[in-house]
């Protein structure tokens, strides 16, 4: 088990690297680009040279991306080119926000896809057909455009939620409960709507098993059956569209973030983005890809958990 | 958003459907009636994008202050104006256009990368195959929208290349499709045949291959466009659109920050980015609904078609009774321990009619009897064993007749059938790997089993347990108590199904080819194992085979099955004696050479082909 996790933390950290590289790579092998996006469209040739110097953007990608790879190793992820301020302290401030949006949410999207899943896959009749009707529409409609909808709801009609704004966590939590119910709400459509359906589709699998049939036949009650023996046979499939969720729930947040006025790490991407402030694109990502290799690796640790023959491949 | 949603498992059910020419994937569209409807909506929507240069009324920039945040309606703006006077329906046709090609981009930049990777991976293999599956894999795992943010740095407003990015983040999901289907038609017989037959690669590929991978490529097409289209109005909703131009998620932007002057203007743009996506959406899925439909052979029946056969089946006379052959060579007691009487047994075939698979089978098990069901695949010899335990597939359809245990109908009694489960009749399954649960030891489910029919405790189930294990022939009962299924040999699986199928102490056992599944040797410990346990504790036992090796081992009666009729019944002894069926002769003909019988039938019947 020990030597499993070592290997899962391995390829999280080969992942990690490749994908800031590859990253790193597609943006920094155009100083001049980027100098000219600090600087604006107006500044001259000249300006635009000096820019790229001052920032060291001159020097080979590779030699920057180890010199960054080397800062990271010791806790420093270069400084805003706006505000000068630490990438790191700028992050400590804003992942607590990301952070409770996503784990919140992927919370939920599990519990809720698991019940539903199964009782469709079990029930089947109406709750099948109604689940079939809305994981279509759900996972085909952009969840901003579903946070848009909220907004505009709740905002405009039923001030029942805090349209916009977030609380801390320590600060107050009914507070912050309350400022995350909307943003979760927008990713959980989708999402549940997504991973129910596959959920389904995985236990409905598992359903159809030899195994299953021969368990019913030494007489075990059907709750067994379901919810201890294809349940955690389903939990395989399900994990995997669980990691699958994760990756795109990164991408999902940054903008429900905006339309929430959530000021997470959606935002700050964005807004750097658009500035060309590279480092805090950066550590931006980083966090992206930390978030989703610690996730994918605490699948693979229940995932061996649940299934015996996992733990070996 | 749904970048990576699209990878998942459900995009890939495309890739197990059948294959069909283009006519019938629009004619398969035009046929449901929500297909019809997307293709109508779809349609309006590329004319209204399309037609924006002639037919819109101003100029995407012409700005009249009088008409800003006007209400729809009102003025000289059809839908009213922007916060900066701007005509909102103008802005919309224009930007549509640009949206639908921009998602043509991502259409062409994926199809292109992912479709032609995954054809040259999935056919030549190799080297290819190994690098481009691994760097599809890297793509996978990286967080494309926030990634095609940050490049938002080099690339600047730009959405054409933006989108031409995202379409190469996205090509993944057509090369593991395409490689999938690819690997699977270059494995059929007629690939074999056509490259024997001296045809190039080229014109292998074009033929056999490119028929395979198009109706899957094109259900895989319509999410991508959605997606594309999601993901550049969420760009753009970012403000990493182009500024200058009217685009469906830079007008969301304006009206959203403009909610609470204007709200009503979220309202076109959002209802375009949703009614488009959708129905990209609703496309993919009505082919892949049809394929499936077209493709699969299960069918459900119309309830009234249901009650209807259902009403035919139960007034129409019961079975023209048993034969005399049949009720002569009976026989036995008059209290059968199983009784089985008349039964029909159906499938729907389509949604009005249905497929006898079991048509009035009589069969009476004695105490102590094991009762020998033989018969090739497909002739209803499972489909009767099922009945007796109520474990048939969810669309058979029980038409008429009778299980009888000890005179008490299961088939109108299900929890009575249910409540027989484990502690009065057992199950041998047919193939051993297959029935046991991966995901617990051998120790824990046959505990679990045990304990669902007898009040005992964990202990005493697992000290009773261990003896029935070293009962049924294994050597180490502890060591594959504590196994996982995987961790245990086929004929150690099947030891431990039959003591699965023992513990409960049943009196009555349905074994569906309990030693098909394994070796020459094992099969003959195992037979010697059933009829050890059958004898040890008188157990009824009805025996499925197609095996009249089998047969000869261990039955005492025997019923041929044939087209799901019974052709023939009698003792093993007389059966093999003088066989009265012609299908039977033939069964014993085919099996002669080879398979030793009882005792008393050395001189066995010279007859057969």
């Amino acid at each position: 088990m020990l030597q499993f996790l070592l290997r899962k933390i391995l390829s999280g950290l080969v992942l990690t690297i490749v994908v800031t590289a590859v990253t790193f790579m597609l943006i920094f092998n155009n100083g001049t680009a980027i100098a000219r996006q600090v600087l604006g469209q107006n500044a001259t040739a000249e300006q635009v040279a000096a820019k790229v110097q001052q920032l060291g953007l001159d020097q080979p990608v590779l030699l920057q991306y180890f010199k960054w790879l080397g800062n990271l190793l010791q806790g420093d992820l270069g400084v805003s080119y706006f505000t000068n301020e630490a990438v790191t302290s700028v992050l400590a401030t804003r992942i607590p926000v990301t952070l409770s949006l996503v784990l919140v949410s992927l919370f939920f999207t599990m519990l809720i896809s698991v019940i539903v899943g199964v009782a469709a896959a079990v029930r089947g009749g109406w709750l099948d057909s109604t689940l079939q009707f809305v994981s279509v529409a759900g996972a085909a409609i952009p969840n901003f455009v579903i946070a848009i909808g909220l907004v505009f709801m709740f905002a405009l009609t039923i001030p029942l939620f805090p349209a916009t704004g977030y609380v801390a966590f320590d600060y107050d939590t009914a507070a912050w409960a309350r400022s995350l119910v909307l943003p979760v709400l927008a990713v959980l459509i989708g999402a549940v709507a997504n991973s129910a359906q596959q959920f389904r589709g995985a236990m409905l699998d598992v359903l159809g098993q030899d195994y299953i049939r021969t368990l019913r036949t030494r007489g075990i009650p059907d709750r067994h059956i379901i919810f201890r023996h294809a349940l955690r046979n389903a939990a395989s499939p399900g994990l995997t569209i669980l990691s699958l969720q994760t990756i795109a729930l990164m991408g999902g947040v940054i903008v429900i973030e905006q339309v929430f006025a959530l000021p997470g790490m959606g935002v700050l991407i964005g807004s750097a983005a658009l500035q060309g402030d590279i480092p805090a694109v950066m550590g931006d990502v980083l966090f992206i890809v930390i978030v989703v290799v610690v996730v994918n690796i605490i699948v693979d640790l229940v995932n061996g958990w649940v299934n015996p023959k996992a733990r070996i491949s | 958003m749904s970048v990576e949603n699209l990878t998942t498992p459900a995009a890939a059910v495309a890739a197990e459907e059948a294959s069909t020419d283009k006519k019938s994937v629009l004619r398969l569209i035009l046929k449901t009636p929500v297909g019809l409807a997307s293709s109508i909506v779809l349609l309006a929507i590329v004319i209204f994008g399309a037609s924006a240069p002639w037919l819109a009324p101003f100029d995407p920039g012409f700005t009249d202050l009088a008409q800003t945040n006007a209400p729809p309606f009102s003025g000289s703006f059809p839908l009213g104006g922007d916060a900066s006077g701007r005509d909102i329906l103008s802005r919309l046709m224009f930007a549509t256009g640009s949206t639908l090609i921009a998602a043509c981009v991502v259409l062409v930049v994926s199809l292109l990368l992912g479709a032609s990777a995954g054809l040259v991976a999935g056919y030549y293999g190799g080297w290819f195959d190994s690098v481009a599956s691994w760097v599809a894999d890297v793509i996978l795992a990286l967080p494309g929208f926030a990634l095609l943010i940050a490049l938002y740095a080099v690339i600047g407003p730009n959405i054409l290349v933006a989108m031409a990015v995202f379409g190469v983040l996205i090509a993944p999901s057509y090369f593991r499709l395409v490689r999938a289907l690819v690997v699977n038609v270059r494995n059929e017989l007629y690939v074999d045949a056509a490259k024997v037959s001296g045809l190039s690669d080229f014109r292998i590929i074009s033929r056999h291959v490119l028929r395979a991978v198009r109706a899957p490529i094109i259900i895989q097409s319509s999410f991508v466009l959605g997606a594309g289209i999601g993901i550049q109005a969420g760009l753009e909703f970012l403000g990493l659109g182009d500024p200058t131009r009217p685009s469906w998620g830079g007008m969301l932007r304006e009206a959203f920050n403009n909610i609470y002057l204007a709200g009503i203007n979220v309202l076109w743009p959002a209802l375009l980015v949703t009614v488009t996506i959708l129905v990209f959406a609703l496309l993919g899925n009505s082919i892949r609904d049809g394929l499936h439909a077209a493709g699969s052979r299960s069918h459900t029946l119309k309830a009234q078609a249901l009650h209807q056969i259902q009403r035919d089946y139960t007034s129409s006379t019961p079975a023209p009774s048993r034969d005399a052959v049949t009720t002569a060579a009976q026989g036995g007691g008059a209290d059968p321990h199983l009784s089985i009487t008349d039964l029909v047994i159906g499938y729907p075939s389509s949604a009005t009619t249905i497929t006898e698979v079991v048509r009035g089978v009589n069969l009476d098990v004695q105490r102590g009897e094991i009762h020998g069901l033989v018969g090739e695949s497909g002739s209803g010899k499972s489909q009767t064993a099922f009945s007796v335990l109520g474990i048939l597939p969810k669309q058979a359809l029980v038409l008429r007749g009778q299980v009888l245990y000890h005179g008490k109908n299961l088939l109108t009694d299900p929890g009575l059938q249910k409540s027989l489960l484990g502690k009065k009749i057992g199950y041998i399954p047919q193939e051993p790997m297959s029935n046991l649960d991966p995901t617990f030891t051998i120790g824990k489910q046959l505990v679990y089993g045990l304990r669902a029919v007898k009040d005992i405790s964990r202990q005493q189930a697992k000290a009773d347990l261990l003896k029935l294990l070293a009962r049924v022939g294994i050597n180490d009962p502890e060591r594959t108590f504590n196994s996982y299924p995987h961790q245990i040999s086929g004929g150690m699986a099947q030891r431990v199904l039959i003591a699965g199928a023992i513990a409960g102490d049943p009196e009555f056992i349905i074994a569906d080819e309990p030693t098909t599944a394994l070796d020459v040797t094992v099969q003959a410990e195992v037979l010697e194992l059933l009829r050890e346990l059958q004898r040890e504790r008188q157990i009824g036992m009805i025996l499925v085979t197609h095996n009249l090796g089998v047969v000869a081992d261990i039955c005492d009666r025997v019923s041929v099955m044939q087209h799901g009729r019974i052709v023939e019944s009698n003792s093993a002894a007389e059966l093999f004696a003088s066989p009265q069926h012609e299908y039977t002769r033939m069964l014993l003909g085919a099996t002669l050479d080879g398979s030793t019988l009882r005792d008393p039938l050395t001189s066995s019947p010279a007859q057969g082909a």
